[in-house]
């Protein structure tokens, strides 16, 4: 047949045969998982670059680490992973590795001490932006080799810090997405320029854990593909698709028609509108994720302290937790996000015009006018108009500014927005992830270029916590640094220039077959593997 | 003597070539300077746009030595000019640069979302024509009738109803309640990367491939897409055939046919209709290049990866050699189009001959 013809033959033959093509599955098949989430925000795989929510619940089931979290008991903190003992040196400076003997990269080279000093020392080489994870520990590019160790013999691999940490402190650390141990031959093969194989691992996978990389197509899916040798044993799914979808109500419907299993993105109406639905269920965990309002303290009204304090009376935390916000965040005005160690829950303010106006009053400030940043998502408008609205009760005029989080975030990093409405997760499931970034600057000045540090993007010297930050990262007591950091942020919540407003929850659709589906809480990521269907 | 000789014989014999080719010269120097300037203005505005492309790599929390790195890695430090002049050359050699947020050649992101608007657009605009055409041919002839005050309401509601919420109640009702069409995305999961692609376009890889469970899949998933999108062009598409139709139906000449008894099928469409096939071809042409350019809200609530949301995610990423490569293909996709009807015309319009 001639290509034409074969075309034509098609286009009629499809026509007649399309409509009834569709719908031929009721539901997905029982060893395959599809979720429907937003991917966008992927733009690398590498664990030594990626950054982003969506990669890194990529990365998390296809990477090792040295220590990592149980997903079906999170509360219990970190655990062997690919090292299955640690010690630490007398002056605590440095962590031996005992690695886990037998477990295979899904290249089915071994996973040897020297993949897992090699990865470390890679992700400090190449200093890309989740590099300050590990060089905050002293490690840089020239010492790398030197601090990070490893020992093929014993199979052990150490790693020297420039000064006493506490423990829990680096091994946190190391439970981030940057911690993942690469296959260094595998990678290795495909290093172009010295790139040591970055722009090859963008796109492509060389781990060891429960999964192995299919495709990637941006803004479309990410698959993956059960390892069969996965040391923990084969996942019951095997494969997960995750499909980028980016409407609620296009995956709430795909949801009810049994063409995905999970859906991750449903606004609060969608949710409401499958809860009690037959075959589906919706579950509900607290991310790590915190909503604050911050102001400027290079305004000359809003770096008085009696302004500061009358801001956290100004919002109307109940208000916006019992309506447009419910179900999706509860009132949390700490930076340690609840199950945090160190993380309190006490919530002292609350909507207050006359106590607000008070404090005004005795800042001797009259009516004036500030320009608050908010990025163009929904949420985040709301409770920018809710402020507009009580903040005019006492006075202040909000002059709300939208834009894409590019263009804010810009504006708020050069420290040029009077007030900032948004958003911040951690990064690592340790309480100086927070307290490291709300209340440490130790150099405030516009030259420091601390642009990383939220302190330093509103101006604030942080009243002495700086110090108190420092003391509390290397405190080898896990208790007395629980009580450091709970002290810390009792003096954050009355001096600091940030009112922290509330704590993600996320709400997730799901078929009620789906069994053991973990996000990942507050601390990590999502885990595919203990998942059953 | 013999000069002017030459000069005389070419003169009898070339000028029609000549013609031709200076006619031929301009238009590809037309394409040239229309790409240039669209390259240069896109360039411009990506360069003075308030969003800083280096976060959109680094992301916020980098430290101010990651960032100032990637500064210098991405050109910036040099001068506007200067920065347009190498990307010129690159693009010349066909290397569109790489997407700062995924990583991969821009070339590449090309090559696999404008296949899947091209499908959309194409079977979109199909069913624009198919309808669109004889509804306003019927809608003219009939005017007044009841068919022609449906085709007036069916047109409008084309016109006045947004796009994303028929989308969204199209996807409720045929793929939520009735179940008749595949929901979002260009295949159900089972059926991707069987069919090797060839085009890009999954109904005609699958076809030439024969896989048909593979093409009734497609097809179920592109129905509802494109039946939306050939709505709104048959809402434009019958509204400017009729106005045609009518203009030619009230002149003489057709008043002269149907006098000398010629039967009012020929009446219409061999004449009447024969007079209009000219405009119709630019407005579906014009039509037709819309959609090309990528419906971003019917891409984005169906889920399909196609131009328009490769470029709106790209724009609102600040990632400009994305946006850069998807506009100039837009733009040339626009140009030839426009070449394309021109040739039409001379071929359909005998004074034009």
């Amino acid at each position: 047949m001639k290509p034409f013809n074969k075309i034509l033959a098609s286009v009629v033959l499809g026509i007649a045969l399309g409509a009834p093509g569709a719908a031929l599955y009721a539901e997905t098949p029982p060893n395959m998982l599809v979720i429907a989430n937003r991917i966008d925000d992927i733009t690398t795989l590498d664990p030594a670059e990626s950054f982003e929510f969506a990669g890194s619940d990529v990365s998390r089931n296809i990477y090792g680490k040295l220590v990592n979290f149980d997903p079906m008991d999170l509360n219990a903190g970190y655990g062997p992973d690919l090292a299955e003992s640690w010690t630490v040196s007398e002056d605590g400076r440095t962590i031996t590795f005992k690695m886990r003997e037998g477990v295979k990269f899904h290249s089915g080279n071994p996973v040897r001490a020297e993949d897992a000093a090699w990865s470390l020392r890679r992700a400090v080489k190449l200093n890309k932006t989740p590099s300050f994870l590990l060089t905050q520990f002293g490690f840089t590019a020239d010492n790398a080799d030197d601090t990070i160790t490893f020992d093929a013999d014993a199979n052990t691999v150490s790693i020297t810090t420039d000064k006493r940490y506490a423990t829990s402190f680096v091994l946190n650390v190391l439970t981030a997405t940057i911690g993942g141990i690469i296959d260094k031959e595998t990678v290795m093969a495909h290093e172009v320029d010295g790139d040591m194989g970055n722009n090859w691992l963008k796109t492509n996978s060389a781990g060891s854990g429960a999964y192995t990389l299919v495709s990637w197509k941006p803004n479309e899916s990410v698959t993956l593909k059960a390892n069969p040798d996965f040391y923990l044993g084969k996942p019951a799914m095997d494969r997960v698709i995750v499909q980028h979808v980016q409407e609620s109500s296009t995956q709430r419907l795909m949801l009810e028609r049994g063409d995905i299993d999970v859906a991750r993105n449903l606004n609060p109406e969608d949710i409401a509108g499958i809860m009690g639905k037959d075959g589906l269920a919706v579950d509900s965990e607290l991310r790590g994720r915190l909503m604050y309002v911050s102001v400027n303290q290079k305004h000359p009204i809003l770096s008085k302290p009696e302004v500061r304090q009358a801001i956290k009376y100004l919002i109307d935390y109940q208000g916006m937790q019992d309506s447009f916000l419910k179900g999706q965040y509860v009132i949390h005005q700490n930076f340690l996000p609840a199950t945090y160690l160190g993380a309190v829950d006490e919530n002292p303010f609350s909507l207050n015009i006359e106590k607000a106006k008070a404090l005004l009053a005795e800042a001797g400030v009259g009516p004036f006018e500030i320009e608050a940043g908010v990025r163009d998502a929904q949420e985040r408008i709301e409770i920018a108009q809710t402020l507009q609205n009580t903040f005019a009760q006492a006075g202040i005029t909000l002059k709300i500014t939208t834009g894409t989080a590019k263009q804010i975030l810009s504006r708020y990093r050069a420290r040029d927005l009077d007030m900032y409405i948004g958003a911040w997760g951690p990064d690592y499931p340790d309480p100086h992830t927070n307290a490291g970034t709300f209340a440490y600057n130790p150099d405030n000045s516009d030259e420091a270029g601390a642009t990383g540090l939220l302190a330093w993007r509103n101006a604030w010297d942080t009243g002495g916590l700086t110090e108190k930050v420092e003391a509390a990262v290397v405190e080898g007591d896990r208790d007395v640094r629980a009580q450091m950091y709970r002290d810390i942020q009792a003096e954050f919540r009355e001096i600091s220039p940030f009112a922290i407003m509330f704590q993600k929850i996320e709400q997730t659709g799901r078929a009620d077959n789906v069994q053991n589906l973990n996000l990942g809480g507050a601390i990590t990521a999502v885990s595919y593997w203990p998942v059953t269907k | 003597m013999a000069l002017a000789e030459n000069n005389g014989g070419g003169r009898r014999t070339s000028p029609p070539l000549i013609r031709a080719l200076w006619k031929a010269a301009r238009t590809v120097g037309s394409v040239l300077i229309t790409m240039l300037g669209l390259m240069f203005v896109t360039f411009l505005i990506g360069r003075v746009m308030p969003v800083d492309p280096v976060l959109a790599v680094v992301g916020e929390r980098a430290s101010k030595d990651v960032y100032d790195a990637a500064y210098q890695a991405m050109g910036l430090d040099k001068p506007i000019i200067v920065q347009f002049g190498y990307y010129l050359w690159d693009v010349l050699h066909g290397n569109f640069g790489m997407s700062l947020l995924n990583a991969r050649p821009v070339s590449e992101d090309i090559k696999r979302v404008f296949p899947a608007t091209m499908e959309l657009a194409t079977l979109g605009t199909f069913f624009g024509v198919v309808i669109g055409v004889p509804l306003g041919v019927v809608a003219a002839v009939r005017r007044g009738s009841w068919v022609d005050q449906l085709a007036r309401v069916v047109g409008l509601v084309g016109y006045s109803m947004p796009i994303f919420w028929l989308g969204l109640v199209g996807l409720l009702i045929f793929y939520g309640i009735l179940g008749w069409v595949s929901g979002p995305g260009r295949l159900d999961i089972f059926y991707q990367d069987i069919v090797e692609p060839r085009t890009g376009m999954i109904l005609l890889d699958s076809a030439l491939a024969g896989e048909w469970q593979v093409f009734r899949n497609a097809f179920s998933h592109i129905i509802l897409p494109a039946s939306i999108l050939g709505y709104y062009s048959m809402a434009y598409i019958s509204r400017m055939t009729r106005s045609f139709m009518l203009e030619q139906l009230t002149a003489e000449y057709i008043t002269t046919a149907r006098v000398k008894g010629l039967p009012e099928r020929v009446v219409i469409w061999r004449h009447a209709f024969g007079n209009i096939k000219v405009q119709l071809i630019t407005v579906i042409a014009l039509s037709y290049a819309n959609l090309l350019e990528g419906a971003v809200l019917t891409e984005t609530i169906f889920s399909w990866p196609g131009i328009g949301q490769y470029i709106t995610t790209a724009l609102l990423s600040a990632d400009m050699a994305a946006v850069l490569g998807g506009t100039v293909v837009v733009g040339l996709i626009f140009v030839l189009l426009n070449i394309f009807s021109d040739l039409l015309y001379k071929f359909f319009d005998p004074r034009a001959k």
